[in-house]
């Protein structure tokens, strides 16, 4: 298991459980995920790792039916606590979906989304905003001259990092990804993993894939998830190159999942 | 090799099974246009007589109807199109707020058990018969508006407009319903996600998201109204004076049409000029149907990726 300093740890899962009409998803995860790194979770489809990821940011409240149990602490804050305002925790942890999935709306509107639900009015200082978030994001080059265009106008890659930059639009301090990468092709996932690398310097960032390529290209720590439970976490070159245990190994070199 | 092939060659049979299929369907596809374009024909040929007898000017512009004068019969329409106008209006100025805020009650905010009992009540009040509203207008409802307004007559265009505001009501709802649900998932994740509260999320990516189809339905709404005979009759007051306010009795061309056909002879200029105002209504919801049509073609196929 990963040992971090205690000022390192960015959010904490304590004994959490969750269950989606009876069935239980995740079984007494603990689980910690490091400041400014990137962690990836990795496992086979159904083994929870989405529903682990939505914890953070209490996207799983939407879904009706669920129930869960247990503490997740972000910045020693167990953000389930009752006096925690869930539209202030999302405006700091961002997150990136499977599906590229832009607004029916211009690239420009697209980005300055997030700070319009904040009520900033300043339109030069939205037009700033939106610049540094798709330069941020690298798709700058590419749009700068028809931010009006739609966004569905967009390739699939470029969706995804418009969506990126959106998300990086309200200057958030975890970013999660939930597959963000699964409906693009080789190259779109290049330019997105090289620009996580880049990013992390400035986010915390939790990434769940299932592709173990791709964990292993672009992640400082690993997580191996199966049947809702943690089978192994560790340093991603660790986890790669020495897993600990034989399910991560059948796993990783192929022979499962 | 040669048997394979063989059995895979079309019979006869079949052959012409398909194609007699194929011609049935056809024809009544193309019966119904011909009943569209047949019943556009005798309207356009009765209708378009009238004006051998009155000038255009006089009946599009002239806001005296009064066909049965003794001396000089007027055929101006501009007071009937006038009351038929501000049925729409009003009716829509009642049935819009309420539809939307409703069909976003219904798709965003009430539990699922609820929205399965509300949605086919509301959509049952599209099959009250127009009759039944027209009565509920004369017996309860003029009586109550005479009587808040202080009005000598509860009949006029405001009562109308709230009577076929009710019947607009369950087209705009249960279209509009049916846009805003059917927006992809991903959209209310993704504003969620980025700290949209719910209403932030329903007034800034779902009504604009469903902006085309809610204005589809409005206009859906709007072909109907324009179209409302029965209950405006009994409700509108049918005064054929140039109306001045809502609470002035006013004679819609629908009512006029109804009230008078049974009453003229058949071939007289009376008679041609009804037809025209016939035409002039059929233009006027085909125009409606056409764009709601061309609108709600532009909703689909919006959200591909």
């Amino acid at each position: 298991m990963v040992k971090l300093e205690k000022n390192n740890v960015k959010v904490e899962f304590r004994g959490v459980n969750f269950c989606y009409n009876e069935e239980q998803i995740l079984f007494n995860v603990d689980f910690k995920v490091p400041s400014n790194r990137i962690t990836a979770l990795i496992g086979p489809s159904g083994c929870g790792k989405s529903t682990l990821i939505r914890c953070i940011n209490r996207m799983n409240e939407v879904i009706p039916m669920s129930r869960m149990d247990g503490q997740v602490l972000y910045n020693k804050e167990n953000i389930y606590d009752k006096h925690v305002d869930v539209v202030e925790l999302r405006r700091r942890i961002g997150m990136v979906f499977q599906k590229p999935n832009p607004f029916p709306m211009s690239i420009f509107d697209n980005v300055a989304y997030g700070l319009r639900l904040q009520n900033v009015k300043d339109k030069s200082m939205i037009r700033e905003t939106v610049k540094e978030s798709l330069v941020k994001a690298d798709l700058w080059v590419e749009v700068k001259d028809r931010l009006d265009l739609s966004a569905f106008r967009l390739s699939g890659g470029q969706q995804q990092r418009l969506c990126i930059a959106r998300a990086l639009a309200v200057n958030p301090d975890v970013i999660l990804l939930d597959e963000p990468c699964s409906a693009l092709d080789p190259i779109a996932t290049a330019r997105i993993e090289s620009l996580l690398k880049k990013l992390k310097k400035e986010e915390t960032i939790v990434i769940v894939t299932h592709n173990m390529h791709q964990a292993r290209r672009i992640s400082d720590y690993t997580c191996y998830l199966f049947g809702g439970k943690i089978i192994e976490y560790s340093e991603t070159e660790e986890i790669f190159n020495n897993p600990q245990n034989k399910l991560t190994k059948d796993y990783i070199s192929g022979e499962f999942g | 090799m040669m048997k394979y092939w063989a059995r895979i060659t079309r019979s006869n049979y079949r052959n012409i099974k398909e194609k007699s299929i194929e011609v049935f369907f056809s024809a009544i596809s193309i019966t119904a246009l011909l009943i569209l374009i047949g019943i556009f024909v005798f309207l356009f040929i009765t209708g378009i007589q009238a004006f051998s007898e009155t000038s255009p000017a006089e009946f599009f512009l002239g806001n005296d109807w009064n066909p049965s004068a003794y001396t000089t019969p007027r055929y101006g329409t501009l007071g009937l199109v006038t009351g038929t106008l501000m049925v729409t209006l009003g009716s829509l100025i009642i049935a819009i707020p309420l539809g939307i805020m409703s069909a976003v009650y219904l798709s965003e905010i009430a539990s699922p058990k609820v929205r399965e009992i509300v949605k086919p009540v509301i959509e049952m009040i599209a099959s009250i018969p127009s009759v039944v509203l027209g009565l509920i207008g004369i017996l309860f409802l003029s009586p109550l508006i005479a009587g808040i307004f202080g009005l000598s007559s509860g009949l006029n265009a405001f009562t109308s407009s709230i009577i076929v505001g009710i019947m607009v009501l369950p087209t705009i709802i249960s279209i509009s319903e049916d846009v805003l649900t059917s927006l992809p998932q991903e959209f209310r994740e993704a504003s969620l996600a980025l700290g949209a509260t719910r209403w932030q999320m329903i007034k800034m990516t779902l009504l604009p998201a469903a902006l085309s189809g809610i204005i589809a339905s409005i206009m859906l709404g709007l072909g109907r109204a324009v179209g409302e005979t029965m209950a405006v009759l009994m409700v509108a007051g049918n005064s054929r004076a140039m109306p001045r306010s809502f609470f002035d009795p006013i004679r819609p061309m629908t009512a006029n049409i109804a009230i008078e056909i049974k009453e003229v002879v058949k071939g007289s200029l009376h008679y041609e000029a009804l037809f025209a105002i016939g035409l002039v209504l059929f233009v006027m919801t085909f125009l409606v149907n056409f764009i709601s049509d061309i609108i709600i073609e532009r909703q689909v196929g919006r959200f591909k990726w």
